[in-house]
């Protein structure tokens, strides 16, 4: 048996890949053997280790040194003074590391230690390419156990217990969608929706990446509990990294009988297939997703029926997302008491956020439900970079909404989003800032979901059109009185009779900045004014004539040449020429231009 | 793979390989491999300790290295971190001392007195 003294991860995700960490690996690997140390220390390629900020990451054990930032120079110091000297690297520790100068074990750094990584827990640990390190770490010993001790019934009661409801956002219990699959006979189907479309959401994909075997076993468990022999993983063709760990997986379940036929010897057959998705967002929406598997346009059909009745090929089916598959095996091993022993009472159990947009650690986190949205935002995520104040934050991609600074004490969970104006969503968390206008992030989130309506319904096709039609006009400058009433009543038409979720949640993003930002909405309707100062068309740049040297340096870097005056007196800007790009406020060193 | 022997056969096989990676509380075994430590033979002790913790299936142990200790007319030195005791510096450590050393003190909580920094001083 090989052993090694040393083992050094190097992050494999979407995050880190583009940030170069491949080429970092092949590196390692070029030095460890000609160092002759290939046999001592082991190189491998995880999944996400969520702090995608620090980007490219290295971590090495047995000391837990966590390299942020690592560059493809850097590899040579490492080491030859890590691993062959046995002395850590300081000027490459992460930050929080750094300052102390002594190591601190994974979970002591800020960003770790609010954090609970139940679904990631194996994110960054091992290799997701090598079925033997799921195995080592109890993988498929959750699916043995369903197989040989627990009966159908048993299964889906210990999901239903654990209270997991639904990571995909809408948060419907689990072991109840199951239940309702499990009465009818026949041919079955069990999905997995790995479609992640929400902007700036990206924990299903790093699961997938980092832990693939995780969501190959509970799927199987799904079909033990629900009576089904195969599923269908339908994941974006955006995705590569993932599709192809998914390949691979798969491949070695099935090498192991892990996926196949009388799995442990028992009756149970199951195998799983990969469909890749075109990257519709409607296609998220289980009716259009089974449609588009089924090799069909990816349009939502009416419900009822339910596909737990009629789903894929008109065969009863479940469809879970792949965060809450996750859950399942663990649920199954440490039973639905300890899972239920984390999270609050409606909401049991971890969410994974992805943090983006203004903030210093942008990256994934988990966190039990009930954390408070300023936990996440300032002792985990560290605050919005620069020192500028925190306005809001958005929850749910584009079916959701925006919460100020007033809620940042709210515990999220499913129910406390949804009375806030929001809801959980998949788990994208944008953080905006002073410098972002709230009509603006709504006209971007509403400009989304009318490029990606089907078109099958007229309130989503034409309804979500009209409204951003208004919402452009407000950002011109040409807003008029009574729009905000027209935008409010517009979306509860919209809400109240679109077909799917995509448009019976379109307006939410709209209705939400209305609610807790409308002072916005109204300066730039009646003063025609961006008090962010976004919208090109509502502000100017002016110059202060007390402030102006007449130095000429604005007018001479104005790329249109609208700046006029002489030397040493005030200048003009000619405002019909002027476009918005502010260099001259950036050029002047007097202070003496402003944006109004 | 048809039962569930199979698979633990598999996750027993592997466990040793991944266990560096899990946060342990257990003891740690650092050996030292600055430049003294490596020049005076810290590479085969450091993999001798690595075999035996293996050999043994020792799962809370580490065995982990780091640079010079300062003492480098003693190397190699190896240092054993049991929690809740004292430090035990060894010193002057050779491959063959580590099957002792790894018995008497790691498992049984005796530390080897006679290879010990007090003995050499």
């Amino acid at each position: 048996m090989e052993l090694f003294r040393s083992t050094i991860l190097v992050c494999g995700g979407t995050g880190c890949s583009s940030s170069g960490s491949m080429k970092l690996y092949e590196r390692f690997e070029e030095l460890l053997a000609s160092n002759g140390l290939d046999k001592e220390v082991k190189l491998v390629r995880t999944g996400c280790f969520g702090l995608c900020a620090a980007g490219p990451v290295v971590i090495i054990y047995p000391e837990g040194a966590f390299y942020s930032h690592v560059k493809l120079e850097d590899i040579d110091e490492i080491v030859s003074e890590h691993l062959i000297k046995g002395r850590v690297v300081t000027r490459l520790l992460y930050k929080d590391e750094a300052k102390s100068q002594e190591l601190k074990p994974l979970d002591e750094i800020n960003f770790y230690q609010k954090q609970k990584r139940v679904v990631l827990r194996n994110c960054g640990v091992i290799d997701p390419e090598n079925i033997d390190e799921y195995i080592a770490f109890d993988g498929y010993k959750a699916l043995a156990k369903v197989l040989t001790e627990m009966t159908r019934e048993q299964v889906q009661q210990e999901i239903l217990a654990s209270g997991l409801r639904g990571r995909g956002g809408a948060g419907f219990p689990t072991g109840l969608k199951w239940k309702f699959a499990m009465g009818s006979t026949g041919k079955k189907y069990v999905c997995c929706n790995a479609d992640e479309g929400d902007p700036g959401a990206f924990m299903d994909r790093s699961v997938l990446e980092g832990d693939p075997h995780a969501v190959l076993e509970a799927m199987a468990i799904a079909g033990y509990c629900i009576g089904s022999d195969e599923g269908y993983i339908y994941v974006r063709a955006e995705y590569p990294i993932a599709v192809k760990r998914l390949e691979i997986a798969i491949a070695q379940a099935r090498e192991y009988g892990l996926l196949g036929e009388h799995i442990f010897g028992t009756d149970f057959n199951f195998d799983i297939h990969i469909r890749l998705g075109a990257g519709a967002f409607v296609c998220g929406e289980e009716t259009a997703l089974m449609n588009s598997i089924e090799g069909k346009r990816g349009e939502p059909r009416p419900r009822p029926p339910f596909p737990a009745v009629k789903g894929l090929f008109q065969k009863p089916s479940i469809l879970n997302n792949v965060e809450t598959y996750a859950n399942i095996a663990q649920i199954i091993l440490k039973g639905a008491d300890w899972f239920k022993s984390m999270g609050t009472e409606k909401s049991t159990g971890t969410k994974i956020f992805a943090l983006g947009g203004k903030i210093n650690n942008s990256g994934l986190v988990e966190i039990p439900m009930g954390t408070t949205l300023r936990e996440i935002i300032y002792d985990i995520g560290g605050g919005c970079p620069n020192g500028k104040a925190f306005k809001a934050v958005q929850t749910g991609g584009p079916s959701g909404g925006c919460l100020p600074a007033s809620m940042l004490d709210t515990p999220i969970d499913y129910d406390n989003l949804i009375a806030a104006g929001s809801m959980m969503g998949s788990g994208g968390m944008i953080v905006m800032d002073e410098d972002n206008c709230m009509v603006d992030i709504a006209r971007f989130f509403l400009d989304f979901t009318v490029d990606e309506s089907c078109g099958k319904c007229t309130p989503c096709r034409v309804g979500t059109r009209r409204m951003l039609d208004i919402l452009n006009r407000i950002c011109d400058g040409k807003g008029e009185d009574g729009d905000i009433e027209r935008l409010e009543d517009l979306a509860q038409s919209i809400k109240a009779s679109a077909l799917c979720g995509l448009g019976q949640t379109a307006p939410n993003p709209v209705l939400s900045t209305i609610k807790q930002f409308r002072n916005e909405y109204e300066a730039h309707i009646y003063e025609k004014r961006c008090p962010a100062g976004v919208c090109k068309n509502l502000m100017r740049y002016v110059i202060d004539p007390e402030k102006c040297k007449g130095c000429t340096l604005c007018a001479r870097n104005c790329p249109v040449g609208c700046i006029s005056g002489t030397v040493k007196q005030p200048h003009t800007i000619d405002q019909s020429k002027c476009i918005k790009c502010g260099t001259c406020m950036e050029k002047c060193k007097f202070g003496a231009i402003s944006k109004k | 793979m048809k039962s569930i022997a199979d698979l633990e056969k598999i996750r027993q096989a592997t466990l040793s390989k991944v266990n560096l990676r899990r946060e342990s509380e257990g003891t740690r075994i650092v050996v030292g491999m600055a430049t003294c430590g490596i020049a005076a033979g810290a590479r085969p002790v450091m993999n001798a300790f690595v075999d035996e913790v293996a050999k043994r299936n020792l799962m809370d142990v580490t065995v982990a290295q780091t640079g010079c200790i300062g003492m480098c007319r003693y190397e190699p030195i190896v240092e054993i971190l049991a929690p809740g005791k004292e430090k035990v510096t060894y010193v002057h450590v050779k491959p063959e001392m580590v099957p002792r050393i790894v018995n008497d003190h790691v498992v049984n909580g005796n530390p080897v007195v006679e290879y010990t920094i007090s003995n050499a001083e």
